[in-house]
């Protein structure tokens, strides 16, 4: 069974070719990392995967797509605003519910930003907004994840975390992901992307740094 | 000027100069009244003496004219909201287009013809072209924030709660702004609506000054701007509520409907004449026509003649004025001067302007295109002058007359034109209403028709005057479009 399946897809910005054609299928239980220098073709590549995918899968796009005007636990609670009636939803934004607080600050504890729950987003820093749109992705329940470098804001040992805990909560997923390592270590298939074409697909065990690196 | 000339925004300003000054030509400009320089003194005396207590119903016009501007600019506004929604729907844009074409004044003309002296009659008044303008901005406003939001949200979220949650917080804040601004722009045509009999401000200012009364009259202006420039102090958030809450029953009883007089509105007295005696078709055809030549025609001719006259007067006001309230101007006192003179003219509604000078300058067209000019003038001013503060200059940079012509005038000029190309329409709209003064624009006829009991005539010329209306809206988007000026819709 596939989670994501993309066949003979191209995609052209201004009349130049920016990506494909290519095909790439993400199989159940595949968590894929998407290698590549930038300008390669990834963004877009994950933006029309998004587009053709099914509805059980969570999204976190490059710039992050929360509202600025809401504190951070609405912009969490926007993970699952299909599952709620549209008055339950009126509703909690104006007063939230009490066992969504619960859900909500037990994924912003995993994230070590519970403290943040009530703080308007705009005073957040751009690696505490990147985790509040992960908490929204995993929010979601969703079985798989797309996501376009989900950690680039943030430090070592904070980026491992959350790529463990992304691990632990999506049974699939497909990453953009400029850190060869954390590629290696977090994803059981990598697929490098160069000039708008797949020009690596291969096992996460059968690889090592030194040959991702002629990517970049 | 061979160099100016290279610059379309320069041509395009002289071309319209050019038409306006062709238009003075076949305009009425003379000053009638006899004593026209003595009873602009009185009328300043007055202001000057305001007398507060001669007349007890003034605190009941007030609360009338805030109470029928709440009701209407807060129905208009959920409704507007509601249409915003729907706005990329043709059907939803040419409706909103058509309701915001007709004058508040218009449709309280229709509606007096029905309702009678109902509040009714006010509040959709101010409700019902107020809503077309919420829709159009509203949607515009909705159409700028970042569509990011939504596409992040999970597949099958509804269309309410992706609105509630990833877009209106977005733009909140704006249209919060927006609806302030347009509840001072309710005040405004709530005051006006007492001209044509409702129980505002302008009744009794028209009484007032039918009877001489300056200072009485005085009293009432002095009040109004009061009352629109501590708007900040009194509209509050947590005011509103109450406000909205006890608009509805300040509104008076009026006089109750006759429901005899609604239906027969709509069965008879707006069927045109002819098919109404039974004369067929070509009663029909002759009854247009004569329609077209003796008024139709005539009105547009004047209202478009008085259109471009104060649209150029508005233009030159305007470059005039900012400078009064600019940063790169003056000093600290001179400036709050300017906002005090500014916020007076902006304030003044331009029919209540216009009626003030056709008192004291007697019947012509020269009232309305300074009353307009001056109205439009001031909020422009306003805006050009607001920008034209910001801008930083060197340290060394022209002092005084230097600096406006090389420095200020030249960065502020694109979106000055803008906001006046942005006005054409609505000063047009005001022009038109003003005929019911008596300068022979649209609006003169539709009240002679009104007055002659000729509703299918009236309603056949607020039509004329609304597809005007849309047309120099079209033509201002394609100029506005041509020179890539660019307005915010807050104007």
């Amino acid at each position: 069974m596939s989670v994501i399946e993309l066949s003979n897809l191209s995609a052209s910005f201004g009349g130049r070719r920016v990506l494909g054609p290519l095909s790439l299928t993400v199989a159940d239980g595949e968590r894929v990392a998407l290698v590549g220098r930038s300008g390669a073709g990834k963004s877009t590549l994950l933006k029309l995967a998004w587009q053709q995918c099914g509805s059980d899968i969570a999204l976190v796009p490059q710039d992050l797509g929360l509202v600025p005007a809401l504190p951070v636990f609405h912009n969490v609670y926007m993970g699952r605003l299909n599952q709620r009636s549209s008055w339950y939803n009126a509703l909690s934004l104006v007063r939230p519910f009490k066992k969504d607080r619960a859900e909500v600050c037990e994924v912003l504890q995993a994230l070590a930003i519970s403290d943040k729950q009530w703080v308007p987003l705009a005073s957040l820093s751009g690696g505490q907004r990147q985790r509040v749109a992960i908490g929204r992705a995993i929010y979601q329940g969703a079985s798989a994840l797309i996501a376009d470098e989900p950690v680039s804001a943030l430090d070592g040992p904070m980026a491992n975390r959350v790529m463990e805990l992304l691990s632990e909560r999506f049974r699939s997923a497909l990453i953009a992901l400029h850190d060869v390592d954390l590629a290696l270590r977090y994803c059981n298939r990598i697929v490098g992307i160069s000039d708008g074409v797949i020009a690596l697909d291969e096992p996460s065990n059968r690889l090592s740094t030194a040959d991702i690196l002629p990517l970049y | 000027m061979p160099f100016m000339s290279a610059y379309p925004t320069v041509r395009v300003s002289l071309l319209f100069l050019a038409i306006a000054i062709g238009c003075a030509f076949f305009a009425d400009l003379s000053i009638t009244a006899a004593n026209p320089w003595k009873d602009l003194g009185n009328f300043f005396l007055g202001l000057v003496t305001p007398d507060f207590f001669s007349y007890q119903g003034l605190a009941t016009a007030l609360l009338r004219t805030v109470a029928f501007a709440f009701v209407g600019v807060a129905l208009g506004s959920v409704f507007g909201f509601l249409l915003a929604l729907a706005f990329k729907w043709t059907a939803v844009r040419v409706f909103c287009s058509v309701i915001r074409s007709v004058h508040e004044l218009f449709w309280a003309l229709i509606f007096l013809q029905f309702f009678g002296f109902h509040p009714l009659t006010g509040v959709l008044a101010i409700a019902i072209p107020y809503c077309g303008i919420f829709a159009k901005v509203y949607s515009e406003i909705l159409d700028e924030v970042d569509p990011e939001p939504s596409r992040a949200l999970p597949r099958g979220t509804g269309v309410v709660s992706s609105y509630l949650y990833a877009r209106i917080p977005q733009c909140w804040e704006q249209i919060k702004t927006y609806t302030a601004y347009r509840l001072e722009c309710g005040l405004r045509s709530s005051a006006v609506l007492g001209f044509v009999g409702l129980p505002t401000l302008g009744f009794y200012l028209e009484s007032s000054f039918a009877q001489g009364l300056y200072s009485e009259a005085g009293a009432m202006l002095i009040l109004f701007y009061l009352l629109i420039a501590t708007i900040p102090l009194w509209l509050r958030r947590q005011t509103l509520p109450f406000y909205l809450a006890a608009a509805p029953f300040c509104l008076g009883d009026g006089f109750p409907i006759v429901w005899g007089n609604v239906s027969r509105f709509f069965t008879e007295d707006i069927i045109p004449a002819p098919l109404r005696q039974g004369d067929g078709w070509a009663g029909l055809a002759d009854w247009f026509a004569d329609i077209a030549v003796t008024e139709a025609l005539p009105g547009i001719w004047n209202t478009l003649l008085l259109t471009q006259m104060a649209l150029v007067l508005t233009g030159l006001i305007t470059l005039l004025v900012f400078p009064l309230i600019s940063r790169q101007f003056g000093n600290r006192p001179t400036r709050v001067g300017g906002h005090v003179f500014l916020v007076i003219l902006r304030s003044t509604p331009e029919y209540m302007l216009a009626y003030i000078l056709l008192q004291i300058w007697g019947p012509s067209m020269l009232p309305a295109v300074v009353a307009l000019a001056l109205h439009n003038g001031g909020i422009i001013g306003h805006l050009v002058g607001r920008q034209s503060s910001s801008i930083g200059l060197r340290p060394d940079a022209a002092r005084g007359l230097s600096r406006y012509g090389f420095e200020i005038v030249p960065r502020v000029y694109r979106s000055f034109l803008a906001l006046l190309f942005y006005r054409w329409e609505i000063i047009m709209r005001e022009t038109a209403i003003l005929g019911i003064l008596g300068i022979h624009t649209l609006g003169f006829f539709v009240d002679s028709a009104i007055q002659n009991i000729q509703f299918d005539r009236a309603l056949i010329l607020i039509g004329v005057t609304a597809l005007l209306n849309i047309g120099i809206d079209k033509l201002s988007r394609f100029i506005r479009g041509r020179l890539a000026l660019q307005t915010l819709p807050t104007c």
